[in-house]
């Protein structure tokens, strides 16, 4: 419970820290998901049940602390179908953590393309598509990278 | 020297990975070039001489039409180009051939501003 709390914590922190830099592009959408390393840490080491608390209870924090019912309605589609699409991806085993951060990532941007079409009830929106999927290829890449990393450093230490 | 590192074992233990990603790459590059290809043309060409429109041409009409005292746009094929310009560095010319809504050739110096819009609006319509 402890380690959830912490979780939700450091999540919360990357994703303050990370919008307080300024965006490197101008595309809406854009960013690198720091936070998603809780996310894809608690995945892979506490399991899904715990992956899907913390990133639930990070999303809605977040929202209610910093952001708006329309931030939240975004977020929180993007975490359900980034996490559905990582546990699939998981659970068939033959995907290393990398390629499912990275897959976790497109399915995130596209989820927040689509509730943008249903929101703005337009779906010019979709011209952002293959900026948003490039973005979560290259970012989904670097949050593998480091989650791999972490799991590879604590492998032998027990969590709960 | 025990110790296989091999790039080609990497790669052959992680083939499914790498299809997968490289499947995703694939679709991003199709996304991008179809957005690319539907790109939709405009229908005019608006003139611009310090931030003030002097003229609009229609990009189905062929014709060569002078700007100012230092510049001629050529319209040819609902294609718009810079033939000549007197300042120094050509940017404009070297531009190339615009045709598409939202694309510019710009004569720096001599204040002049070419862009591609639809029939009567003359801004940018993104969704932003």
């Amino acid at each position: 419970m402890t380690t959830l709390a912490m979780l939700v914590a450091t999540a919360m922190i990357l994703s303050f820290v990370e919008s307080q830099i300024p965006p490197i592009v101008p595309i809406p959408g854009v960013k690198l998901g720091l936070a998603n390393i809780a996310t894809l840490f608690a995945l892979y080491k506490l399991g899904i049940p715990d992956a899907f608390t913390v990133s639930v209870i990070r999303v809605s924090l977040s929202a209610l602390l910093f952001g708006s019912v329309s931030s939240f309605a975004y977020a929180i589609s993007g975490a359900i179908l980034s996490l559905g699409v990582m546990i699939a991806l998981k659970h068939l085993k033959i995907f290393a953590t990398f390629t499912v951060s990275i897959a976790g990532a497109v399915a995130h941007n596209i989820a927040q393309i689509g509730v943008a079409m249903l929101i703005l009830q337009t779906e010019v929106v979709i011209y952002y598509l293959p900026a948003l999927f490039i973005s979560g290829i290259a970012t989904g890449a670097v949050i593998g990278l480091i989650g791999a990393v972490l799991l590879k450093k604590l492998d032998g230490v027990a969590l709960k | 020297m025990s110790e296989k590192i091999s790039v080609k074992k990497f790669l052959y233990e992680h083939r499914r990975d790498l299809v997968l990603i490289l499947s995703l790459i694939l679709v991003a590059i199709i996304l991008m070039l179809s957005i690319m290809l539907t790109a939709k043309g405009g229908a005019f060409v608006k003139v611009e001489i310090d931030g003030i429109e002097v003229a609009k041409y229609s990009l189905d009409k062929d014709g060569e039409y002078p700007i100012g005292e230092g510049n001629t746009l050529v319209i040819e094929d609902g294609e718009a180009y810079m033939k000549y310009a007197d300042c120094p560095d050509s940017t404009c010319i070297r531009t190339g051939r615009i045709s598409k809504r939202g694309q510019t050739i710009i004569c720096l110096p001599n204040k002049v501003a070419v862009t591609v819009v639809t029939d009567g609006a003359g801004g940018a319509d993104m969704v932003s």
